[in-house]
């Protein structure tokens, strides 16, 4: 009760931030929570099932080019919306039919191919996708419904509202049996299959599931800053995603968000010093995989705060 | 040209490219066979080696022959002495533990991306080849420095193979690539033989790069492609087994050589990287390797 | 009607064979001891059993149903359960949570009540929400075993169940053991645990059955005596 109460609240503040934040927060902000349920679907696999993939990028990727491809040619906002949640669902079980015969290095390596393959397919057929250039979403294309998303307001409630399904879905999942055995799969897969689970079967969900956030997160965010690009399907942004969960602290349920937003922040100040941003990633990961593998909120949970889901 | 001929040069073409990828490779089968650390900086390792040699080719007066001979010895060194810190500050204290080190290996990989941005800029920049020759062929003329890359990346093949099984370095190598443990019991610095061969994978990356520069310029950003198709060799021919490296490199080389000439090269990855995915999910034993 | 029936069993590692040609029944409601010397073939056997050894030839029935090509979770669900032998309890997670996910196997409604039970059973009610891996050995090893029970299995298999318990804990564990309903097949190496609970006793040897009977006619079998209980135990 207590953690829902944590929880509940931290939704709070960031809806009361709304009416605070100056301009140019405001909009990272709504950037952030976006990007955050990215996060928290990668968390799904990584965290909590153990699944560390470094092809996310292409759910991603897939939620956003199914909606910003179906938008871009006259689809109705909504169900381009619902084809990019399936989207990323349905090649995430793809990818995991095949990539979870692997575990390991050799998942990473074939998670990572397959994204590869999908970011240079776009490039390929750039007369379809737009290439490496990508496409930008006219105004009637970002209407759902009476919601215009190219209104910073609007913007920042949808964002703030997918997050707060993200989240209380993660709560809720962790605290599900299926939850109970995605962690029992991630401590000990042999001895969940002992215990009579279909391992396989539990990972491909969980890989799912995370795809389907992922899509979510790729498909509102081209919707809401009215942008599709190659980039966002590049390597790049299947390792941001284990880097802002790194941070946050993989298998917690805040820990995304909290990632997501000190690492934006911590990139955004440190582009404004120098231009070496890229370097401040690659140091981060470094950093947080030697000394703080479990990140920021594993760690408080370590030193006593056990009851954190 | 007729099609015999342009066959022909794809695959001289082909030839050049086994040899580069065949160094580049074997450097990253070393790494994994030996420690079992996949190491995604690799190709950096790769562009280092190549944009010191256009530092050297600036800074060493004279003939190109004499900044390139100076940049063969003197890059690889610099690269590997490089890749033995980053294996002592970070790799050791990883315990090498598989996930973790890929990790931070990418992080290696930005940095050290970044670094050669700032320190040497965006721009591509060739570097003179050390002789101008021109071998004339009824139907065409080649460079006679390729002959060159395919000789010297031989030579150095030949010579990591008499290293690898003639020498005692060799053989501490191929004891702590079958049982650490057991190494460690033989009185075998495991922390010195690990961070000696991070630092020769490296060095062969370098010296791929520093024999390839010539022909194509250095540039911030060329890491990418000796990696993937490293790993495509690497997994095609069996982790961490040398001869199948060998063997995959001249596969996959000629086969690049001779597809980027008649194909797209960007259809070419499409179908090389799900090549890899698949058989890493079908065959992990790679194609040339046993079943164990 | 026996409860497992398996006939022929044979696995090859390269040219090693540890398992031989078994054929191998357990009757509903015995408790059946296997035996033998370290590489005699027993851990094999049961990893066939079990499901996480593939089998290479020979035929395993369980309650007359083919099992053979089974993956091991699927049998779980047929009602064999494997209790570790070296404890393999998840250490990160709390004893609850350990026991109650062998409880939501089962498809139990009240989780809660159910996984209680179970913890009740071998005692360990009072440390649910301890980290399993804080608890001592000895504990570990009754969490374990509450796993296993907290299946409802038809079959347990309990591989050394008793190794590194003291001699107290030893006694409550044979106490546990007689008043399970299950079939139970225990590979242990304690000839005193083995020849007080078991109502039959196998004995391999070089991935063969060497002898099979009741404790008294094991103990007076000349072929074992000479093979595993002449000397002192080798693996004791």
């Amino acid at each position: 009760m207590r953690m829902l109460a944590l929880h509940l609240g931290v939704l709070a503040v960031l809806a009361a931030a709304q009416f605070l934040l100056p301009a140019y927060h405001h909009t990272n902000a709504a950037r952030i929570m976006v990007l955050a349920v990215y996060a928290i679907g990668y968390n799904i696999a990584f965290g909590y099932t153990g699944l560390l993939s470094l092809g996310h990028a292409l759910f991603f990727a897939a939620g956003m080019y199914a909606t910003g491809l179906l938008v871009d040619r006259g689809g109705e906002p909504w169900l381009a919306l619902l084809a990019g949640l399936v989207a990323g669902g349905a090649v995430a079980g793809a990818v995991g039919l095949l990539a979870l015969r692997t575990a390991g290095p050799a998942f990473m390596i074939v998670t990572l191919m397959f994204a590869q393959a999908f970011h240079l397919a776009i490039l390929y057929w750039g007369g379809f996708t737009g290439g490496d250039e990508g496409f930008t979403l006219s105004g009637a294309a970002r209407r759902l419904g009476p919601l215009d998303l190219a209104d910073p307001t609007t913007r920042y409630f949808v964002a703030l509202a997918l997050v707060s399904v993200a989240m209380l879905g993660t709560l809720a999942l962790v605290r599900s049996r299926l939850g109970r055995v995605l962690v029992a799969v991630r401590e000990n897969e042999e001895r969940t299959r002992m215990l009579g689970y279909d391992t396989f079967r539990a990972k491909l969900l969980a890989l799912m599931l995370s795809g389907l956030a992922s899509g979510a997160a790729g498909s509102t965010y081209g919707l809401m800053f009215g942008y599709v690009g190659g980039s966002f399907a590049a390597i790049q942004y299947s390792i941001l995603p284990l880097i802002w969960v790194l941070m946050g602290g993989a298998g917690t349920v805040l820990g995304p968000l909290l990632g997501t937003a000190l690492m934006f922040y911590l990139i955004d100040l440190s582009s404004s010093v120098t231009t070496a941003s890229q370097a401040v990633v690659g140091a981060a990961l470094i950093g947080l995989i030697l000394f703080a593998p479990r990140g920021i909120l594993g760690t408080l949970r370590e030193r006593g705060l056990r009851g954190l889901p | 040209m007729e099609f015999g001929p342009f066959l022909l040069l794809a695959l001289m073409e082909g030839l050049v490219g086994a040899a580069v990828l065949a160094l580049t490779a074997s450097g990253l089968s070393l790494v994994f066979g030996v420690m079992r650390v996949v190491n995604v900086a690799h190709g950096e390792f790769f562009m280092l080696g190549a944009v010191a040699a256009w530092f050297v080719s600036q800074w060493v007066p004279g003939p190109p022959a004499v900044a390139f001979a100076v940049a063969l010895v003197v890059c690889p060194l610099i690269v590997a002495a490089l890749a033995a810190l980053a294996d002592l500050a970070i790799l050791k204290r990883l315990k090498h533990e598989p996930e973790a080190t890929i990790v931070a290996t990418i992080g290696l990989l930005y940095i050290l991306q970044q670094a050669a941005l700032t320190v040497y800029g965006p721009e591509a920049r060739p570097v003179p080849a050390p002789f101008e020759m021109r071998l004339q062929l009824p139907w065409f003329g080649w460079s006679g420095y390729k002959l060159f890359v395919i000789g010297a990346a031989a030579a150095v093949l030949l010579g990591l193979w008499l290293m690898l099984t003639r020498t005692r370095a060799g053989l501490v190598m191929r004891a702590t690539q079958i049982d650490r443990e057991t190494a460690t019991a033989f009185g075998i610095d495991v922390t010195r033989v690990h961070a000696g061969t991070f630092a020769l994978g490296a060095a062969l990356a370098a010296v791929a790069a520093v024999l390839i520069v010539p022909i194509q310029q250095a540039h911030y950003l060329m890491g990418g492609d000796p990696l993937l198709l490293s790993f495509i060799v690497v997994i095609i021919g069996g982790l961490g087994s040398l001869r199948g490296t060998l063997l995959a490199a001249l596969l996959i080389g000629l086969s690049d050589g001779v597809i980027s000439t008649f194909f797209q090269p960007t259809l070419a990855k499409i179908v090389a990287t799900l090549l890899v995915a698949l058989v890493l999910v079908f065959r992990p034993q790679g194609l040339f390797g046993a079943r164990a | 009607m026996s409860l497992l029936e398996a006939r022929g069993l044979i696995c090859h590692f390269g040219g090693v064979k540890a398992i031989d040609g078994v054929d191998f029944d357990l009757e509903p409601g015995e408790v059946h001891a296997l035996i033998g010397s370290n590489g005699a073939g027993k851990s094999t056997l049961v990893g066939l059993l079990s499901g996480r050894i593939p089998v290479q030839a020979g035929s395993i029935r369980f309650d007359g149903r083919d099992i053979t090509r089974l993956p091991a979770h699927a049998r779980v669900a047929c009602g064999i359960a494997y209790a570790f032998q070296i404890t393999s309890v998840f250490p990160r997670l709390s004893v609850f949570d350990n026991v109650a996910l062998a409880v939501q196997r089962t498809g139990a409604r009240d989780l809660r009540a159910g996984t209680m039970a179970a913890l009740d059973r071998v005692g360990l009610a009072a440390l649910a929400d301890r980290l399993a891996g804080a608890l001592s050995y000895g504990h570990q090893r009754l969490l374990e075993i509450a796993m296993g029970l907290a299946l409802a299995p038809r079959l347990l298999i309990l591989d050394e169940p008793t190794q590194g318990l003291a001699a107290a804990e030893i006694d409550s564990f044979k106490a546990l053991v007689r008043s399970l309903p299950a079939t139970i097949l225990l590979i242990e190496h304690n000839m005193e645990v083995v020849m007080d609970l078991a109502g039959r006793i196998t004995v391999l040897g070089n991935g063969r059955v060497l002898a099979r009977g009741t404790p008294a006619e094991i103990r007076a079998n000349p072929v074992v005596q000479a093979a595993y209980l002449g000397g002192r135990d080798a693996d004791a």
